[in-house]
């Protein structure tokens, strides 16, 4: 096939997401699917336009939102501030290496919603609980990435460093760390997309605020238009979020591909 | 200054069929304080594995290496070693490259300023503090390198084919360079190589090695002639073409020579 140029492809996404509304719509207007359970695109935008000033469960969406990005933040740094070092440091060490990735590699295929109600039961429903269920989604590409990014670091550079009398903490901090910066990126991107996903089972646990909190009280005062336009939202913001870091990924990968 | 010792060096590595593969056997020497001593040998001797081990970076499986005294067990700031490719911080710019080491012992930033400008001026390459590593060609970063290794005032300079990677230009001006900072601040190092012009003409002993276990062949003192035909003070070309000095690199050319095979 023949390249396409940035105006084809504009054209095309915009193909696509006129085609998946137009098939929503379609379906919603049909009689295919029981009455009330699909509402139409058109209504679903209504909605959320509503929501946000027109407080549900509590708050407006803007601030149900805050609210998530909130936990998103604390759960997707704290698993930054954690799993980066912690992977570098594995990378850098045997010992370490062999005690902690047999339970690591164990645990990572647990899903950050099976956390829920230990989560809950450990940390509460306030902050602790929602942000230990982010984290656990978000910790495993940081630890990895980082992992991988020390292990591919030049020996030479290493060495260098060592023999110029760095201590292992400055090496991590100068040397590792500069030197995976391209895979460490890249794991942060995956990262924030996961944490972000892990959210709606995080706030089935709260009682406040939040986008998760509010789909689930929709779902269960059945109001379908207003979990679609959760739904929507978790969507916009996922997005931005994944083109923002792809942008820093670009960025990083370009600055440092050259040296 | 501190002198270097191995003492009856061994170094052994397991192999699948069960039988060890000797990669060196019963190696001693000792470099002089302030004494350039340069290691020769054909691919396998164990050269580079010998300068690890005084680096702290490789261990014997026999013996020991002391380095003033002290049995060499890990990397240590007192003995600084230059990389064949270099090994630059590449996210870091020059002058933080040369001051890295300064930055590790605690300096004041005004030391480290004094030391990097010092070794800029030393190597010929003022006006390149801010540049980036990638941005200098190979003599350049190699010049960085040693300004590095020097800059933390070593005991000793462990130096692993520095020249290596250069180009037979590059390599020439580096060899008088090293030679003028060598007689100016002179170090006990030791320079592992496998070119032989290179050195005769840097050093006061040349250690020839053996391979298949790497071993000691011969020593060679190069510094007594160095001195009495007043080497230090003639352009590098007119050395090499001096009697002296081919007679020399015969000699030590010979004794590797019969141990190249065809496949080297």
């Amino acid at each position: 096939m023949a390249r396409l140029n940035p105006l084809e492809r504009w054209a095309l996404t915009l193909l696509g997401t006129i085609g998946f509304f137009a098939i929503w719509h379609g379906l919603a207007v049909s009689a295919l699917l029981p009455r009330n359970t699909l509402p139409s695109p058109g209504a679903v935008l209504a909605t959320a336009w509503q929501l946000t000033v027109e407080p549900f469960a509590g708050h407006t969406l803007p601030q149900h939102l805050a609210a998530s990005l909130g936990r998103f933040g604390m759960g997707f740094g704290l698993a930054a501030l954690v799993g980066v070092p912690l992977g570098l440091a594995m990378g850098r060490w045997r010992l370490l290496d062999d005690i902690v990735s047999p339970v690591f590699e164990m645990l990572r295929f647990v899903a950050p919603l099976a956390w829920v109600p230990f989560a809950a039961l450990w940390f509460g429903t306030g902050i602790g609980g929602p942000v230990m269920v982010i984290f656990a989604g978000a910790f495993p590409p940081c630890l990895i990435n980082a992992y991988r990014g020390a292990k591919l670091v030049e020996p030479r550079i290493v060495e260098a460093a060592q023999v110029l009398g760095a201590s292992g903490l400055r090496i991590m901090a100068e040397v590792l760390l500069p030197g995976s910066l391209p895979s460490i990126v890249a794991g942060l991107r995956v990262s924030a997309g996961l944490a972000w996903q892990s959210l709606i089972g995080a706030e089935l646990i709260v009682a406040s605020a939040g986008i998760g909190y509010v789909m689930v009280q929709a779902q269960s005062n059945l109001a379908p238009a207003i979990v679609m336009a959760g739904m929507l939202a978790v969507g916009v913001i996922g997005l931005t979020l994944d083109v923002a870091l792809r942008r820093t990924e670009a960025l990083v990968k370009a600055r440092w591909g050259q040296a | 200054m501190k002198d270097i010792r191995f003492e009856g060096i061994g170094k052994a590595f397991p192999t699948r069929g069960g039988r060890d593969f000797v990669a060196l056997a019963d190696v001693s020497l000792t470099v002089a304080e302030r004494e350039f001593v340069a290691v020769v040998g054909p691919s396998g001797s164990g050269k580079t594995t010998l300068m690890r081990m005084a680096a702290g970076l490789d261990h014997p499986t026999s013996g020991q290496v002391t380095v003033g005294g002290k049995r060499v067990t890990a990397p240590g700031p007192d003995r600084a070693v230059v990389f064949q490719q270099f090994a630059l911080f590449p996210w870091k710019t020059v002058r933080e490259n040369i001051a890295f080491g300064l930055r590790c012992q605690g300096a004041p930033r005004a030391r480290q300023d004094e030391v990097v400008a010092r070794y800029l001026k030393l190597m010929s390459m003022e006006g390149t503090e801010d540049r980036y590593p990638h941005q200098l060609s190979g003599g350049m970063q190699q010049r960085v390198a040693i300004a590095r290794s020097y800059a933390i005032e070593p005991d000793v300079l462990l130096m692993d084919e520095p020249f290596g990677a250069l180009d037979a230009q590059t390599r020439t001006v580096m060899q008088e360079e090293l030679v003028r900072l060598t007689r100016r601040e002179p170090r006990t190092t030791l320079f592992i190589t496998h070119a032989v012009e290179e050195a005769v003409y840097l050093s006061d002993r040349v250690v020839v090695l053996a391979r298949d276990p790497g071993r000691l062949r011969e020593i060679v003192d190069v510094a007594a002639i160095r001195r009495s035909e007043g080497w230090d003070s003639m352009p590098i070309d007119a050395v090499m073409d001096l009697p002296s000095f081919t007679h020399l690199r015969t000699h030590v050319w010979r004794l590797l020579r019969d141990q190249i095979r065809p496949d080297d």
